[in-house]
């Protein structure tokens, strides 16, 4: 048979303003993900310091450029003389792994649930669409504490966490477009010509929900970090021994009156990765779906 | 319009029903709950009585039945710690965590739908751009971290606010416009959506064409039709609230049930992590009726089902 999958145009008709905001919004998102993706990559190379070697010496140093900063320690030091930039930098690789992992299972069960859902219907439908309905309306913070407080702390435990909360949305949205792809003309033609469900759904539904599945592998990933770092906060995160944002800001909280640099520089990192997931995703949703918003 | 909300009441319990099976499922997971109470120079015999009087000595299905009844009962056991009832703990703690949640959608909802509009009466100007840049900042800042802020800025430096603890309304404006925050966000983008697609719809076209004032164009004809998209948004996002003010309550130290539950995870004293979920559960789906209620109001089309 004709080994074609069509593509469905998404946006064949798109104003030109839409999709200059789009282009706008992902090269500031690139420009914020990239370099701090390359710094986690290489940061053994980059850190001038240990993260963990304490300085008792320098305990809550400020930055170089502050009064009473030194220049072997440029961001400062947090309360046991440990150096912030390492810290920092250490934390990034902290958070995209497990925000990657998370977002990486999360995305292959809920696609795969979503796509099945949508395309056989039926009883596993229903099922999946109530589990759904009943742990969106649950705050989903509670439900990682409580499981946490049960299988225990750790990066295995928090990215399996995440993927219990994450994958609905990916399978909520696959579902949709499955449903609808699936009655499309084309699917008719593809079982026609004698196509399997396996192949129907791998070749012609799948590479249609494509450009959802991105927007929301950046959306969830964005949330992943920030769920991470609440959790770490919250001390219900990664080994405490781990250098992590959440972990940092935490131990600022006891330190705020004498050094603004804590709390300010894993926040900000913090802060500029997800925004960063947030505009990708704002501008490529922009740019695939322009009507969407 | 009873008929309405009578249908919705399914939906309600299945979702406590839901969360009561998950919490009894990780208490299982959480390893053996003697070993935990009783020290370790405990003989098997004394175990064995503390078991018997815990009912863990039943079969699991019993156990999970027993469990929801005592739980439809707001009986959620005694405290390991404290020695008390985990409901009396949890309600004491319960009008703090309600407070901070209400202050903060009043900000969220009354807020976003100001900014939104706001930003589509000016669409693509410098207000509607101030306001959309400033909507995905605060979808991106972590509600700890603007916490911590907002005390370096605002308690430490500027000594405007108490840092901490709750009282009077100068404890609440920190942690409320903190919880506050990410809601506002959302709900501004939603609100300015919805408005756009209301301003250009006929209806206000027609109403523009009859001379009224903008402000009466704008604040009545199109904002009740948005009012609707905005409600929903409430509703959706409460969940995500109530999440948030856990992590809020810890920030600021407030009193309240998300503390209390972190507090419970920190310390090991398992009933009242139970009772504090359960609590929050019940809280989001009381919620969710009343919003459901507020729909028939803006919603005529409802009334009638």
């Amino acid at each position: 048979m004709a080994d074609i999958a069509i593509r469905v145009p998404a946006a064949a008709v798109r104003p030109r303003r839409v999709r200059a905001a789009g282009r706008l919004q992902i090269t500031i998102g690139l420009v914020l993900v990239v370099p701090i993706v390359l710094v986690a990559i290489f940061a053994p190379l980059l850190t001038p310091v240990d993260p963990n070697a304490i300085d008792l010496a320098h305990r809550l140093a400020p930055p170089a450029w502050s009064a009473g900063g030194t220049s072997s320690h440029l961001l400062g030091t947090d309360h046991l003389g440990r150096d912030m930039l390492s810290r920092v930098i250490y934390g990034a690789r902290v958070s995209l792994v497990v925000g990657g992992l998370a977002v990486l299972g999360a995305g292959l069960i809920g696609v795969t649930i979503g796509l099945l859902a949508g395309y056989f219907r039926g009883v596993f439908d229903a099922i999946v669409t109530m589990i759904a309905e009943i742990q969106q309306s649950f705050p989903f913070l509670a439900l990682a504490i409580v499981v946490v407080a049960a299988i225990g702390r750790g990066v295995t435990n928090i990215v399996a966490v995440l993927i219990i909360g994450g994958w609905i949305l990916f399978a909520r949205v696959v579902r949709g477009e499955a449903m609808s792809i699936s009655r499309r003309q084309f699917v008719d033609g593809a079982r026609a010509l004698g196509a399997g469900h396996i192949r129907i759904l791998l070749r012609h539904i799948l590479p249609n929900v494509r450009s959802s599945i991105i927007v929301i592998t950046t959306f969830n990933f964005a949330w992943f970090i920030i769920t991470e770092a609440s959790l770490s906060f919250l001390g219900l995160g990664v080994d405490p021994n781990t250098p992590s944002w959440g972990q940092m800001l935490s131990d600022s909280r006891n330190y705020l009156a004498l050094a603004w640099w804590y709390p300010a520089f894993p926040g900000i990192a913090l802060v500029a990765l997800v925004l960063g997931a947030n505009m990708l995703g704002d501008g490529l949703q922009d740019r695939w779906d322009p009507y969407l918003k | 319009m009873a008929g309405y909300l009578l249908r919705r009441i399914p939906r309600m319990i299945v979702v406590i029903w839901g969360a009561l099976t998950v919490i009894f499922l990780l208490q299982r997971l959480g390893g053996d709950p003697v070993a935990l109470m009783l020290p370790d120079t405990s003989t098997p015999e004394q175990q064995a009585a503390v078991r018997a009087d815990l009912g863990l000595d039943k079969p699991v299905l019993v156990q999970y039945l027993l469990f929801i009844g005592r739980f439809a009962h707001l009986d959620f056991g005694q405290s390991y710690l404290q020695q008390r009832p985990v409901a009396d703990i949890v309600f004491e703690r319960l009008p703090a965590t309600l407070e901070l949640a209400g202050a903060a959608v009043v900000i969220a909802t009354v807020g976003g739908t100001l900014l939104g509009s706001l930003a589509a009466r000016m669409r693509r100007r410098w207000p509607d751009k101030l306001v959309v840049t400033g909507a995905l900042i605060g979808q991106s800042v972590p509600t700890f971290w603007l916490g911590i802020v907002g005390i370096l800025v605002f308690a430490v430096t500027l000594q405007w606010f108490p840092s901490s603890g709750s009282g009077g309304i100068e404890h609440l404006v920190l942690p409320a416009l903190t919880l506050g925050a990410f809601s506002l966000a959302n709900t501004t983008r939603i609100a300015r959506a919805s408005m756009i697609e209301s301003l250009s719809s006929e209806y206000t076209q027609t109403a523009n064409a009859k001379g009224l004032r903008t402000s009466r164009v704008v604040g009545v004809h199109a904002l009740k039709n948005s009012g609707i998209s905005i409600l929903t948004l409430t509703a959706y996002m409460f969940s995500t609230l109530m999440g948030g003010a856990l992590v809020t309550e810890v920030v600021f130290a407030w009193p309240g049930v998300g503390r209390l539950m972190v507090d419970g995870v920190l310390q090991r004293d398992f009933p009242v992590v139970q009772g504090a979920v359960f609590m929050v559960a019940l809280v989001v789906v009381i919620t969710y009726m009343l919003l459901d209620l507020a729909y028939t109001f803006l919603d005529p089309r409802l009334r009638r089902t």
